[in-house]
C-alpha cells in the first residue's frame, strides 16, 4: 500500500510533467487552479495519467471535487483501498 | 490593384539544413544536403527510409511544457515564427494586435498527433486519448498558436493547398495587407510528416525517390536532385519558415530593415489531376503570369527562380515549359535553383522556407546551388549553376514557385530594394 506521501510525490511528478508546475509545489493544501495554474484540460491530463499510474478510476463527475491536492491523494487513497 | 507596397522585414526557419535562417542560408550557399538516414525503429519496415530531419530539435529551442501542447508541425511554426519576430524588430514597436494578421499553413496538419492518438486508443482505449488531440492535430493549429503568442486579432488564416501551402500563406498576407485589414502579417508554412504512414503512402504513389533505400545502401545526400535523368521522386522533408511581411509604410515609420518588397502573388488551379501536375504546366504558367501582372513586373528584371522542382520526373519539366512560356527570350538571363535539393520537400512547409530563400538571394544578390545536377535532362532548358551564383545589381526581381496535389499553383514575385 503506497502511502499518503508517495502518493502525493507521484502525483507532484504528473503535475510536473504535464503543467510544468515545479514538483516541490504540489502539496496537499495546494489547489490545482488557484494555486498551481491547471486548467481544465491539463486537469484531465493529469487525472488520465493519475488513473494509469494509481490503477484507479476517477469518474468525470468527481474531478469536479477533487479541488487541491489533498482531495485527488485522498480519492486515490480510497479509491485503492 | 491597391498601390499599397509591400515589404518582408522579417525571417525565421527551422529546416534541415539549419535551425535558424542565418545557417540555413549558409548552407544552402555551400550546397549542404540535410538528407540523411532515418533513424526510427519504424523506418526499418518502409520501402523508403530517408528523408530531411530538422537540424535542431524543436525540444532544443522551446518550452518543454508549452511545447508539449503543440504537435511538432507547430513546434517548428513557434520556432520559425520567434526568430521572424525578433529579426523583425516588433517586440515593443506598438503596433496594435487589430492590425497584426498570421496566414500560417501546413499541408497535413497535425498528422504524428492524430496518428499518435489514435494508436494510444487502439493500445488502451477512449479514456486515454488526449484532451488536446484536437487542437493540436487542426490545420490550423500553428496559425492559431502563433497567433495566440502575439495577440494577433486581424486574422489568422491557415491556407491548405498541400504543397503549394506555404506559398499560398504569402499570397494571403500580402492580400490582407493590400486590402487595408493588416498592417503586418506573419506568414508561412510548416510540415511535420515523417511518420510511417504519409511516408508509406507517398511511397506507394510513386512519389518518393526509391534510390538509396535498398540493402545495398547508397548516398542519402544525392537522392533529391532535380532536373538530373537520375531523378526518381522526392526526398520527405520537415520544418518550418515564417516571413513578417508588412505594408511599407508602416515599415518606414518605424525604421524597419527591409530584405525585399512582394511584388505580386499568382494564383491558379490546374483541374487536371488529384496529384499529376498537367504535363504542359498551363496552370503554373498563368499563375506566374498573374504574379508578375499584380507586381507590374518586366519579365526582362527576373533574373532568379527558387522552383518548385521536387525532382520528379513530370514536375520538373513542366516548370521549365512554364518558365519560358513566361520570361520567353529573358529566360537565358535567369538563374533558376532548386534548394529542395538540399532540403528535401518540406510539403506545406516548402514555399515558406523557399520564400525565404528567394529572398535572401535578392538580399545577397547571390543563387544558392542545386546539388546533384551531375546530367541535366535534356527536355530542360534552364540555366541552373551546380554552385553558388551571383546576380546582378539594379532593381531585380526573384520568382517563388510552388505546385501542390489538388493543382494548386502558387507563385510570388519579390523585388530587391536598395
Amino acid at each position: 500500500m503506497a502511502t499518503t506521501e508517495e502518493i502525493r510525490a507521484d502525483l507532484a511528478d504528473i503535475v510536473n510533467e504535464v503543467a510544468g508546475v515545479d514538483a516541490d509545489d504540489v502539496q496537499l493544501d495546494k489547489s490545482f487552479v488557484d494555486d498551481l495554474d491547471v486548467d481544465s484540460l491539463s486537469m484531465v491530463e493529469v487525472v488520465v495519467a493519475a488513473e494509469e499510474k494509481f490503477g484507479v478510476t476517477i469518474p468525470d463527475d468527481e474531478v469536479k471535487n477533487l479541488k487541491t491536492v489533498g482531495d485527488a491523494v485522498a480519492f486515490i487513497e480510497r479509491s485503492q483501498g | 490593384m491597391s498601390s499599397t507596397r509591400v515589404v518582408v522585414t522579417g525571417l525565421g526557419a527551422t529546416s534541415p539544413v539549419g535551425g535558424d535562417v542565418p545557417t540555413t542560408w549558409q548552407a544552402m550557399l555551400a550546397g549542404t544536403s540535410g538528407i540523411g538516414y532515418l533513424d526510427d525503429e519504424w523506418a526499418e519496415s518502409l520501402p523508403v527510409r530517408i528523408g530531411g530531419r530538422v537540424a535542431v530539435e524543436p525540444s532544443e529551442v522551446l518550452d518543454r511544457v508549452k511545447a508539449r501542447r503543440l504537435d511538432r508541425s507547430s513546434q517548428f511554426a513557434m520556432v520559425a515564427a520567434e526568430q521572424a519576430w525578433a529579426d523583425a524588430g516588433l517586440e515593443d514597436s506598438g503596433l496594435e494586435p487589430e492590425r497584426l494578421g498570421v496566414a500560417l499553413a501546413s499541408g497535413i496538419g497535425g498528422v504524428t498527433t492524430l496518428l499518435a492518438n489514435y494508436d494510444t486508443l487502439l493500445a488502451k482505449g477512449a479514456r486515454r486519448v488526449s484532451p488536446l488531440a484536437v487542437p493540436m492535430l487542426m490545420p490550423n493549429a500553428p496559425a492559431a498558436n502563433v497567433s495566440l503568442k502575439y495577440g494577433a486579432r486581424a486574422a489568422v488564416h491557415a491556407p491548405t493547398s498541400a504543397c503549394a501551402s506555404g506559398n499560398e500563406a504569402i499570397a494571403m498576407a500580402l492580400d490582407l495587407i493590400r486590402l487595408g485589414r493588416a498592417d503586418v502579417v506573419i506568414a508561412g508554412g510548416t510540415e511535420a510528416a515523417i511518420h510511417p504512414l504519409p511516408m508509406a503512402a507517398f511511397a506507394n504513389m510513386m512519389a518518393l525517390s526509391k534510390t538509396a533505400s535498398g540493402e545495398e545502401g547508397g548516398d542519402p545526400t544525392m537522392v533529391s536532385r532535380p532536373w538530373d535523368t537520375a531523378r526518381d521522386g522526392f526526398v520527405l522533408g520537415e520544418g518550418g519558415a515564417v516571413l513578417i511581411i508588412e505594408s511599407e509604410e508602416h515599415a518606414r515609420a518605424r525604421g524597419a530593415k527591409i530584405y525585399a518588397e512582394v511584388r505580386g502573388a499568382g494564383i491558379s488551379n490546374d483541374a487536371h489531376d488529384i496529384a499529376q501536375p498537367d504535363p504542359e504546366g498551363r496552370g503554373g504558367t498563368r499563375a506566374i503570369k498573374m504574379a508578375l501582372r499584380e507586381g507590374d513586373v518586366d519579365p526582362a528584371t527576373v533574373v532568379h527562380v527558387n522552383a518548385h522542382a521536387t525532382s520528379t520526373p513530370k514536375g520538373d519539366i513542366a516548370e521549365g515549359l512554364m518558365l519560358h512560356a513566361v520570361l520567353g527570350e529573358h529566360v537565358d538571363r535567369c538563374v533558376v535553383t532548386s534548394t529542395k535539393s538540399m532540403t528535401g520537400h518540406l510539403l506545406g512547409g516548402a514555399g515558406a522556407l523557399e520564400a525565404v530563400a528567394t529572398v535572401m538571394a535578392l538580399h545577397d544578390r547571390v543563387s544558392p546551388p542545386t546539388i546533384n545536377l551531375d546530367d541535366k535532362d535534356p527536355e530542360v532548358d534552364l540555366d541552373i549553376p551546380t554552385s553558388r551564383r551571383e546576380l546582378p545589381e539594379g532593381d531585380i526581381v526573384a520568382l517563388n514557385n510552388s505546385f501542390g496535389f489538388g493543382g494548386a499553383n502558387v507563385a510570388v514575385a519579390f523585388g530587391s530594394v536598395t
